[in-house]
């Protein structure tokens, strides 16, 4: 199959390389492509049509058919013809049900099956409503291109690469290299792209080879897909130098294997010295596939006809074949038998990247083309691209005779025939961007690059008009098929560890997200933790507390502005906790905010909230300019909660400061040395019990935690996680923002009214919140519990039932081992909100009776806390 | 949108590297009624034209400032830190930055 040894040829005979096709060994020559080796090799058949199931061939050899898809080492969809080979690739056909030259599916192509005629399952399945499952599954199953491999993994790293350059030159041909050329000698910064499979000439200027552009964006940005690399290209000036494309010619038979576009052929025979069949006819629409009789001949082709369509007017082509290949061509009547027949129209200039940059495309009547106007600034086009693609035929929409026996393809990709057309225009779709739609003409595989312009011509017939009066529809990125992974880019997944992460581990936590940080969830037994630190003492990480510094002259004033309650009048060393509400009036985030001096506070916010709390912050500042900076220090400094009973004893040993309950009262903040590390001491208490946060620099933080540990041995000190601490703050009934409150809530029915300071002339909120107390409170949020014993927890989001009806949910559930029963927070109807109150939430398939509770279960009044 | 917004501080840069913050807005100073805290929280011009917005490099050098972009061709006609305004013409949106899942204290 392969011819002698050819100059110029891409082929390195010596150097040998075996793949698989279908299990079996295929032979290849390094320059080869799967293709080309796999036609080399005999095979002749490399897909099935996405409908009818034809029988396809090689038809464009360049990377923009739909016919020569294949999965090659589990990646669907592959273009084998430019698919360079490697060593060991394992490649398979698809969409085939069977084996290619025998496929069960392609019995659609002679009785007619599910997708016969375009639009037939919309107007078709329907009926009868029941029936519609069955009709899914099975077209779910015929429907589609290849297959994904669920089971791939990640096997292939996808890379981003971000470059200016001052010319991206799009399209290797002569007239691109040219432009780079030029813009070399200008000393510009250049560089060149190009699809293949024809390589470029080097002339010292970069070259990305293979590499597609994608599309042009605006700010002229280019994506280029090079390997598994996505190259965003920002170019000052850029050259689209991306020639024309062969049409083909709309006959019955036009998808016949064998039926090929001349270009195709010249590939074969130039780049892998292949003889691309015996007996040729050739339909030429310009020089170029005129001037290819010759080479077939030279290739051993034996060319028994060449029609040059700008001379010859034919009207009845039809092509027959027998299991699909070719074996005769009649032209007007006369028959001719042959294995190839290579037929083109026009060239129509590639202008989808102009057109997508926001270039005019018009119709030019007299050569039957579409060419790119008004260029916008910074893009320039140059080569066949212009529409300098010499003299070419006007060929008619259709060579169909009456006696026509076979489909006419307008679309391979999608298996669109001239009668699918037809059938929409009468169906009232007689505008293109709407038939595109339905028919989806041009939306397959090769993005309209080998059926825009014959559907428009078509088009422009059968609706009696012009091509110029159809026009031609909105070009889109992407202009070739992308893989999804290359848009993805890597897998990262962020994920934020604190400085005591590998104790954690080492204490063989279970670890969990919150946001982006991973956290202990427990250390094997949350109701144990949660007791104990009730009993004697627990530790807990608390690192990922979001921590700022607000540091100014107006500091104070500042704070005053954005949290409903007063700031100015907190004595320093002392706390308070705050809500950040925005300008409606909804919750946004919480924490506590320390006064450290004068025009110092560390402000503490929830885990997931620093980021949006700092920007919230110089926001606001941005507009009121207040003499005030803020500085996120949630990564410099690591936070532990050290709480329980015995906390207070443990903290004495470890530090000079006076612990006493006078001296270190509750909400104090204190500067200390703790166990020799710099500590800012808050007593404040999440958890309900006695306790202490210790902020710190973090690369002390597994020292100090450690220390604390061993120090507190004798104490009974554990360390406990997430779920423990949620447990412990549900007996509070402390809320957390994002969990109990969600978007729509605001302070006063998430019962925190008293933190509203109304006095103030202006806070942000203030003016919804107005409102909101105006028109009084319509639900609220309440603690909960259920009758003791009861082993069920209700779920998070479970409804609460008033009147038969939804009337309210739950936000936050445990079972509270200290007093034996379910407890939560709850949003209720507010004449629900009361003392002792009734509801009924609705959960285990049936209804549980539960009871309002407004005080803590947990130290009601707050002794132990204070004590 | 892939256009290049060039920061006050930093120079062009992707927009990817910036967070929009909608259209700069007047915030009531007093007590307003509820349909002038309405139209200031959730209505905007929306204009198809040019406008000024708020943007944030977040990415960047985290600098909140304002810029002057044609709504219609996204060119941006400039961008400027702010000058104080005192109370009026206060952040625009009802903006609640998303807070992310599982908000724990
Ligand atoms: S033959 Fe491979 S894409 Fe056309
Ligand atoms: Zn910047």
């Amino acid at each position: 199959m392969r011819l002698g040894p050819r100059p110029g040829e891409r082929i390195d005979r010596s150097d040998e390389v075996t793949f698989t096709f279908r299990g079996k060994p295929v032979k290849a020559f390094g320059g080869d492509t799967i293709g080309s080796a796999l036609f080399a090799s005999g095979q002749r058949i490399f897909s099935r049509s996405f409908k009818y199931h034809r029988p396809r061939g090689l038809l464009c050899c360049s990377g923009h058919c739909p016919n020569c898809m294949m999965t090659v080492d589990g990646e669907p969809n592959v273009r084998v013809c430019v698919e360079p080979v490697r060593e060991g690739a394992r490649v398979k056909p698809q969409n085939v049900r069977w084996w290619l030259n025998w496929d069960l599916m392609a019995v659609t192509d002679k009785i007619g099956g599910p997708f016969t005629p375009v639009g037939f399952y919309y107007r078709t399945m329907i009926r009868p409503r029941r029936a519609w499952p069955l009709f899914e599954r099975f077209l779910r199953s015929a429907a589609g291109l290849g297959r994904v491999d669920k089971h791939a993994g990640r096997k292939r790293r996808f890379d981003t690469e971000n470059r200016h350059v001052d010319v991206l030159v799009i399209g290797g041909g002569r007239s691109g290299v040219e432009a780079a050329r030029q813009a070399q000698i200008r000393g510009e910064d250049v560089v060149l792209v190009d699809e293949g499979p024809e390589p470029v000439e080097r002339l010292g200027f970069p070259v990305l080879w293979p590499a597609r552009a994608i599309g042009i964006y605006e700010g002229n940005l280019v994506p280029v897909e090079a390997g598994s690399t996505l190259v965003r290209f920002r170019a000052k000036h850029i050259v689209v130098a991306t020639g024309a494309l062969e049409q083909p010619l709309l006959f019955p038979g036009n998808d016949l294997v064998g039926v090929m576009l001349p270009g195709g052929a010249r590939r074969m025979i130039e780049l892998w010295s292949l003889r691309p069949g015996r007996r040729a006819v050739v339909l030429a629409g310009d020089d170029r596939a005129l001037a290819l009789a010759g080479e077939l001949e030279a290739a051993g082709t034996e060319v028994v006809r060449v029609v040059d369509l700008r001379r010859e007017q034919l009207r009845e082509i039809e092509a027959w074949g027998r299991y699909g290949r070719l074996e005769s061509v009649s032209l007007d009547g006369e028959t001719i038998a042959c294995d190839l027949l290579l037929a083109s129209g026009a060239r129509q200039p590639a202008y989808s990247l102009l057109a997508q940059a926001g270039a005019r495309v018009e119709y030019d009547a007299k050569r039957g083309i579409f060419v790119p106007a008004d260029l916008p600034d910074g893009i320039e086009a140059v080569g066949a691209v212009t529409g300098r693609v010499g003299r070419v035929a006007v060929t008619p929409a259709t060579f169909n005779g009456a006696s026509r026996t076979d489909k006419c393809f307008a679309c391979i990709c999608e298996d669109v025939t001239d009668k699918d057309m037809k059938r929409a225009i009468a169906e009232g779709f007689d505008s293109l961007e709407l038939a595109k739609r339905y028919t989806t003409v041009t939306m397959g595989p090769c993005q309209g690059k080998l059926c825009h312009l014959p559907s428009i011509r078509l088009y422009a017939r059968e609706t009696e008009t012009d091509e110029a009066t159809i026009g031609t529809t909105t070009a889109r990125p992407p202009w070739a098929p992308v893989s999804l992974g290359l848009l993805a880019g890597r897998p990262h997944e962020p994920a934020k560890r604190t400085s005591m992460h590998d104790r954690h581990k080492d204490l063989g936590a279970r670890m969990m997200w919150t946001g982006a940080w991973r956290r202990p969830h427990s250390y094997g037994d949350p109701e144990a933790e949660a007791k104990v630190v009730h009993d004697s003492l627990g530790l807990i990480d608390v690192s990922t507390l979001g921590k700022l510094l607000v540091r100014g002259p107006d500091a104070a004033a500042f704070l005053e502005r954005l949290y409903p309650n007063r700031f100015a009048d907190l004595k320093v060393d002392r706390i308070r906790y705050g809500v950040l509400g925005t300008d409606g009036g909804r919750v946004m985030d919480d924490g506590t905010i320390a006064r450290l001096d004068e025009e110092l506070f560390y402000v503490t916010t929830t885990s997931t909230g620093a980021n949006t709390v700092i920007e919230w912050f110089d926001w606001w500042n941005a507009v009121w300019g207040f003499g005030v900076e803020t500085t996120n220090v949630t990564g410099a400094l690591a936070a532990v909660n050290l709480a329980g009973p015995n906390s207070r004893e443990l903290l004495g040993r470890l530090t000079d400061l006076d612990v006493s309950n006078e001296a270190l009262k509750y909400l104090d903040a204190k500067r200390a040395q703790v166990a020799g590390v710099p500590c800012l001491v808050l007593r404040i208490g999440f958890v309900g019990e006695l306790g202490y946060e210790l902020h710190f620099p973090s690369p002390h933080a597994e020292y100090l935690w450690d220390t604390l540990l061993g120090e507190g041995a004798d104490l009974g000190i554990r360390p406990f996680g997430l779920e423990a601490q949620r447990i412990l703050r549900l007996e509070k009934q402390h809320i957390l923002v994002g969990q109990d409150t969600d978007s729509e809530s605001n302070p006063l029915e998430a019962g925190m009214p008293w933190l509203v300071k109304w006095e103030k002339d202006d806070f942000v909120g203030k003016w919804a919140l107005e409102h909101v107390r105006e028109r009084g409170p319509r639900e609220q949020l309440v603690g909960f519990e259920l009758a003791e014993g009861l082993g069920s927890v209700p779920a998070e989001g479970g409804q609460i039932v008033v009147d038969g009806k939804p009337g309210g949910r739950v936000t936050s559930a445990r079972w509270s081992p200290q007093l034996g029963r379910p407890i939560g927070l709850a949003w209720v109807p507010s004449r629900l909100a009361h003392e002792g109150a009734e509801i009924t939430i609705k959960m285990n398939g049936g209804f549980e009776q539960g009871r309002v509770r407004l005080k803590p279960f947990f130290d009601p009044d707050g002794g132990q806390l204070r004590s | 949108m892939s256009f290049l917004l060039p920061c006050p501080n930093c120079g062009p840069r992707d927009v990817n590297e910036f967070a929009y913050q909608g259209e700069v807005t007047k915030r009531p100073t007093q007590s307003p009624t509820l349909r002038e805290l309405s139209s200031y929280l959730y209505f905007r011009e929306n204009v198809a034209g040019v406008q000024r917005e708020w943007w944030y490099h977040r990415l960047g050098c985290q600098a909140w400032f304002q810029a002057e972009r044609d709504t219609r061709t996204n060119e941006v006609l400039a961008t400027e830190l702010t000058e104080p305004v005192s109370a009026e013409g206060a952040p625009g949106p009802e903006a609640t930055p998303a807070l992310g899942e599982n908000p724990t204290l």
